[in-house]
């Protein structure tokens, strides 16, 4: 296990180091990133200023070895556009991202898992078809309409709850339920198909014909199987959500890590952008990497335990 | 009995409705305001975007003041000026500023503040703003004395909003991120707290000099959120919790007029179609001037801009905005003709058309494709290259886009001045390079006869209309978004003074 934890690590490693070298490549290639924070306004001779001022007119690779260097001894520089530390941008802005990644991941599980059992119980009962239309609905509808028309009927219309920002959990109801509801069907799915495989072995038959109480069955012996390939998805489902939704973001008003993302690559504040992109790939890498050790642990031969 | 699913659901809600705030508006003397971009950190020296200089000039204030209505400076911080010689400038300062940190303000406040922003290492986002000032100097506690690196007729436009003064011991002690974090100025509204980017709380200042052109201010407080949404902003502004939006799409606009009042306001940025007569690959078809000519005659701008800008906006008889001094239309001017455009197209040996890439940045792909549709129809087949603004003006600086479609904004500043000079002063942006043109168009910008200038302008506007450098296309307009109580007046620099607004 130790030898696969290393095995595993080491290629999470390179995963960080490629991520950051192509995304800071990728934004040299957009543009020059002097003219674009100078601005529709800013002339030439700004622009040039502003080349000199932030070091962009040394080679591509002093830069980028100048920026891991900063990054090893902890320091992700200054933001050019907000002229204030980047950690500080950065601490400021993943509550909100990680208090709506988690709870939407939280409520889309706990409505997924339940479902997709009872779906599997009677593949094509009227509980699968409704399960089913529940699931193709959420994949099928943009989470940007559905965070508008949330917006107009429970903000608008009703008043029920704020339209936007974080000021207060209420803010929260939305947009969890709306980015909840995005993540939702691809795991109930998941969970609904590897259940019936399961379902269907004669293991679970002899179980049923030992006598053992129906949850028992399920829970005990059904799920821990088809559980697996679950484990995976909601890993890389987690690592999207704790992204950060630009989409829900960007709607909801909601000052999290997907919109500074966004705007700081518009901007060109490049140690921003950098910053952001490590933290997620590092994000992406340990819940990949738990998902692997999870798995591990629960199917002995994926660890070569023979 | 268990609960159904709705009865979960609207007691959920009721008692997200209990713990909602209460919200602002008229009846707490509260202005709400929306902003799509995130303002900048609030040192008015290193701001680039709109919604950043906006909440500066609520809290700083410079030496002079603009009179949009009849054109002529006032005296802000200052109380009178003279100019003893073409290169000085001599201010007398008020005696009864204060500011909001209590310090009094004299002529060290200007002397510091200026002679600080100047230096390059500070990082003055735009150099036009201050590399005219060579020094600042003291003459006693309320004199100062600006000597001037160069005449420049733009230097009363600087000081009226781009060169506010900061409180000199606070600021030596704090620098500049120490300023946009905690800014203390002299202006009608203070700061009282911010979430940089997200929310920003300003309060009247009642200290302000009642002798101050931005003295008066009704509203007691103004939130501004960042909301990156448009459709966001709509929400919030029908129902209520938004007072103030901008930059509504004309067809929303449209939409929205029934429920909320709509106002649209021409602006000083300008839309049009730059052809370079030189590439980077050495051949251009633009560099026929018969050619540049059938462009312009080739596309229905008047059409373009019925369908597209709508609202204020104003088809363009020169490369300029009207509401710009120098700005004249007794130009050449460019009928929309078709045949004449093909019959141009002939003479100069395209009778079978001809292939231009078209490069646009900052612009509506819509109104890119309309003028793409149009030259079509005479024969120029046009590739479409949409790129961001920075990779597009670096394109059009490498010579590598030579029809390249954008717009411009003269830094919100009524002075033809900000516009020509970019284009065709002889800098990076210039491709033209005509040594007469640059030469009129320095004359004129230093100049103090406003005569001399209007002259010098008159002559270059017509050489770029003659030579068909750049097809002018529109005057941009801003559509606002009010609440029904608010009272709100737009400007064509695009600066929203909430400190003339009040409710109705």
């Amino acid at each position: 296990m130790l030898v696969y934890l290393l095995r595993r690590l080491a290629v999470a490693l390179c995963v960080c180091v490629a991520v950051s070298a192509l995304s800071f490549g990728l934004m040299f290639v957009v543009g020059d990133p002097a003219v674009a924070i100078a601005g529709a306004g800013g002339s030439a001779r700004d622009a040039e200023a502003i080349r000199h001022a932030y070091g962009f007119d040394r080679p591509y690779v002093v830069q980028y070895l100048g920026w891991v260097g900063h990054v090893l001894r902890g320091d992700f520089g200054q933001s050019i556009y907000f002229n204030m530390p980047v950690t500080e941008i950065v601490r400021a802005r993943l509550p909100v991202t990680a208090i709506l990644g988690g709870v939407s991941f939280t409520l889309a599980l706990v409505v997924a898992v339940p479902l997709g059992i009872v779906a599997a119980r009677k593949p094509g009962g009227l509980t699968d078809r409704l399960a089913l239309l529940l699931a193709v609905t959420g994949q099928a509808v943009p989470s940007f309409w559905l965070g508008l028309m949330a917006i107009v009927v429970f903000g608008v219309w009703h008043g029920l709850v704020p339209t936007s920002g974080a000021d207060t959990w209420q803010g929260y109801i939305l947009p969890v339920v709306v980015l909840a509801y995005s993540a939702m069907p691809a795991m109930m799915r998941i969970t609904r198909s590897g259940m019936i495989e399961v379902l269907g072995t004669d293991y679970i038959r002899s179980a049923e014909a030992k006598g053992l109480p129906t949850w028992q069955v399920i829970v005990g012996h059904a799920l821990r199987n088809a559980i697996l390939p679950l484990v995976s998805l909601a890993a890389l489902q987690l690592g999207v959500l704790l992204s950060g939704s630009i989409v829900i973001e960007s709607v909801f008003a909601l000052n999290g890590l997907g919109r500074l993302a966004w705007e700081s690559l518009l901007r060109a504040d490049l140690p921003v952008v950098q910053a952001v992109i490590l933290i997620l790939s590092l994000v992406y890498v340990v819940l990949t990497t738990a998902a692997d050790l999870v798995n591990a642990w629960l199917d002995p031969r994926i660890r070569g335990v023979r | 009995m268990t609960p159904s699913l709705t009865q979960i659901l609207l007691s959920g809600a009721a008692v997200a409705m209990l713990a909602t705030p209460v919200l602002a508006d008229k009846a707490s003397d509260t202005l709400n305001v929306a902003f799509s971009l995130e303002p900048e950190p609030l040192d008015t020296y290193k701001i680039a975007g709109r919604e950043g200089l906006i909440l500066a000039r609520h809290v700083y204030d410079g030496l002079l003041y603009k009179d949009m209505d009849s054109g002529t400076f006032k005296g802000l911080l200052a109380e009178s000026w003279s100019q003893p010689d073409p290169l000085t400038l001599e201010f007398k300062l008020r005696r009864d500023v204060t500011f909001h940190n209590g310090a009094a303000f004299t002529a060290d406040d200007v002397v510091d503040t200026l002679n600080t922003v100047i230096k390059p290492d500070y990082g003055t986002r735009y150099a036009i703003s201050v590399d005219w000032i060579a020094r600042v100097e003291k003459v006693d506690d309320y004199t100062v004395r600006i000597h001037m690196a160069k005449p420049f007729a733009g230097a009363f436009e600087m000081l009226a909003g781009s060169l506010p003064i900061y409180p000199h011991a606070y600021f030596d002690a704090v620098g500049s991120a120490g300023m946009a974090k905690a800014p203390v100025g002299t202006g009608p509204y203070r700061l009282v707290s911010q979430e940089p980017g997200v929310k920003y709380v300003l309060e009247r200042w009642d200290g302000i000099s009642p002798e101050s052109p931005k003295a008066g201010a009704q509203i007691k407080t103004i939130v501004v959120r960042t909301m990156p949404e448009l459709n966001t902003q709509y929400a919030e502004l029908m129902s209520g919790k938004l007072d103030w939006m901008w930059r509504i799409p004309p067809d929303q606009a449209d939409r929205l007029a029934s429920r909320v009042q709509i106002v649209s306001a021409p602006i000083m940025r300008i839309s049009f179609l730059n052809l370079a007569p030189v590439a980077a690959s050495g051949d251009t078809p633009l560099k026929d001037l018969r050619v540049r000519q059938a462009v312009a005659h080739a596309i229905d701008r008047d059409a373009i801009t019925r369908a597209f800008a709508g609202g204020a906006s104003e088809v363009l008889k020169a490369f300029c905005n009207p509401a710009q001094f120098g700005c004249t239309d007794a130009v050449t001017q460019y009928a929309y003709d078709p045949d004449k455009a093909k019959a141009l197209l002939a003479e100069a040996g395209y009778k079978d058309g001809l292939s231009l890439p078209m490069t646009f940045a900052a612009m509506p792909r819509p109104v890119a494709e309309a003028i793409a549709a149009d030259l079509a129809k005479v024969g120029i087949t046009v590739q479409l290259d949409e790129l961001q603004y920075a990779a597009g003006v670096s394109k059009w600086r490498e010579r590598q886009a030579p029809a390249f479609f954008s717009n411009w904004g003269s830094y919100g500043v009524g002075d033809v001045a900000f516009l020509l000079s970019n284009f065709f002063g002889g800098g990076a942006d210039d491709l033209v390079q005509d040594a007469e043109l640059s030469g009129w168009l320095h004359e004129a910008d230093t100049a103090t006869d406003p005569e001399l200038r209007k002259a010098d302008y008159a002559k270059a506007l017509s050489r770029i209309a003659d030579e068909a450098w750049v097809v002018p296309m529109y005057s941009f307009n801003v559509n606002y978004g009010l609440s029904k109580d608010l009272s709100f007046r737009p400007y064509p620099d695009e600066f929203a003074r909430f400190w003339q607004s009040s409710w109705k």
